[in-house]
C-alpha cells in the first residue's frame, strides 16, 4: 500500500466494446474526465442560469473565470484571437479541474498521464498548424523565417526555428504531465513516511508529525502548481495560437 | 560494465541538466521580483511574460528529464 506509482494505476471498469485483440473498456480514467466535464457543465449552466444584471456569488466565479481567460487571450493574441476562446477556455477549466480533482485523497488524477497530456497539446499544435494554413496559405512559412537577420546566417536560425516548432508539443505535454506526476509521487512518499514512523512505537508517533506538517504543506503547494500549470498550459496555447494568426516577426 | 547499470547511471547524469534549467528558472523570477519591487504598478502587465520566459526555461529541463525517462523504461 505504501508504494507511490500505485496511485497511477488505470484499471478497467466496465468493457464496452471489443475489436479484434484490443479492448476498449471504461477506465477509471475516463470516469474522472466524465466527472470533470460535468463538474464543469454544472457549475457554468448552473450559475449563469439566472443570468441577473449584478451578479450573485456564484454567478461572479463564472464571470471572474470568462474574464480572465479572455484577458489571457487579448493580451497573448490581440483582440482577433477571441475566435479561439471556446478552445482555450475549455483547456483551461478542464486541465483545472482535473488537476485540483487529483489533489482530492484517493482521488485519480487524469493530467498525470502522458497520453492525456500529449492529445491536449497535439489538439494545439494541430490547430495552429491549421488555422495558419487556413488563414494565410504558405505565408504561414514566415513564421520559421525572422526578418531582419542576415541572409548568411538564414538557414541557421531557420532550421532553429523549425525544430523549436516542431519540439513544441513535446515539451507542452511533458511540463504538464511532469508536474502532475512529480507533485504527486513526493506527496505520497512523504505520506509514506508518516506511516512508517506511525508504526515504530510511541517515539515514532512524536517523530511522524514532522513528515506530517510536511505532507500538508505539500498538499498547499501542489494546489499552487495545480492552478499554475492550467495557467502555464492555457497561456502557452494562446502564445502557439499567436504565431496561427500573426505568422510574421 | 553490466548495460543495467550503465542504463541507470545515464539516468542520473541526464538529471544534471535538470540543475542548469532551475538556475534559469530562478534567475527569471529573482529578476522578475527585483523588477517588481522597482515598479511593483508594472509588474502585472509582465506577469504573462514571466510566465512564458519560465515554461521555455522550464522546457529544457523537460528534455533531459524525457532523456532520464526514456533510459529509464524505454530503453
Amino acid at each position: 500500500m505504501t508504494d507511490p506509482i500505485h496511485q497511477f494505476q488505470i484499471h478497467k471498469l466496465f468493457s464496452i466494446a471489443k475489436i479484434g485483440s484490443a479492448e476498449i473498456a471504461f477506465t477509471n480514467s475516463a470516469l474522472y474526465m466524465i466527472i470533470a466535464v460535468t463538474v464543469i457543465c454544472a457549475f457554468l449552466i448552473g450559475s449563469t442560469r439566472g443570468r441577473a444584471l449584478v451578479p450573485g456569488r456564484l454567478q461572479s466565479v463564472s464571470e471572474m473565470l470568462y474574464e480572465f481567460v479572455a484577458d489571457m487571450i487579448r493580451g497573448a493574441t490581440g483582440p482577433d484571437g477571441m475566435q479561439f476562446f471556446p478552445l482555450v477556455f475549455s483547456l483551461f477549466a478542464f486541465i483545472l479541474v482535473a488537476n485540483t480533482m487529483g489533489l482530492i485523497p484517493y482521488g485519480f488524477t487524469v493530467t498525470s498521464h502522458l497520453i492525456i497530456t500529449v492529445a491536449l497539446a497535439l489538439l494545439v499544435f494541430l490547430t495552429v498548424i491549421i488555422a495558419g494554413f487556413w488563414k494565410h496559405g504558405l505565408h504561414f512559412l514566415k513564421l520559421f523565417v525572422p526578418s531582419g537577420i542576415p541572409i548568411y546566417i538564414l538557414p541557421l536560425v531557420s532550421a532553429i526555428e523549425v525544430m523549436s516548432f516542431l519540439t513544441r508539443p513535446l515539451s507542452h505535454s511533458v511540463r504538464l504531465f511532469a508536474n502532475m506526476l512529480a507533485g504527486h509521487i513526493t506527496l505520497k512518499v512523504f505520506a509514506g513516511f508518516v506511516t512508517m514512523l506511525g508504526a515504530a512505537g510511541i517515539l515514532g508517533v512524536v517523530g511522524a508529525t514532522v513528515p506530517m506538517a510536511l505532507t500538508i504543506a505539500l498538499t498547499a503547494l501542489e494546489l499552487l502548481v495545480a492552478v499554475l500549470q492550467a495557467y502555464v498550459f492555457a497561456i502557452l496555447t494562446c502564445i502557439y495560437l499567436n504565431d496561427a494568426l500573426h505568422p510574421g516577426h | 560494465m553490466d548495460p543495467i547499470a550503465a542504463k541507470y547511471i545515464g539516468a542520473g547524469i541526464a538529471c544534471i541538466g535538470m540543475g542548469g534549467a532551475g538556475v534559469g528558472v530562478g534567475t527569471i523570477f529573482g529578476h522578475y521580483l527585483a523588477a517588481a519591487v522597482r515598479n511593483p504598478s508594472a509588474a502585472d502587465g509582465q506577469f504573462p511574460r514571466l510566465i512564458f520566459g519560465f515554461a521555455v526555461t522550464e522546457a529544457l529541463a523537460i528534455f533531459s528529464l524525457l532523456i532520464a525517462l526514456l533510459l529509464l523504461y524505454a530503453v
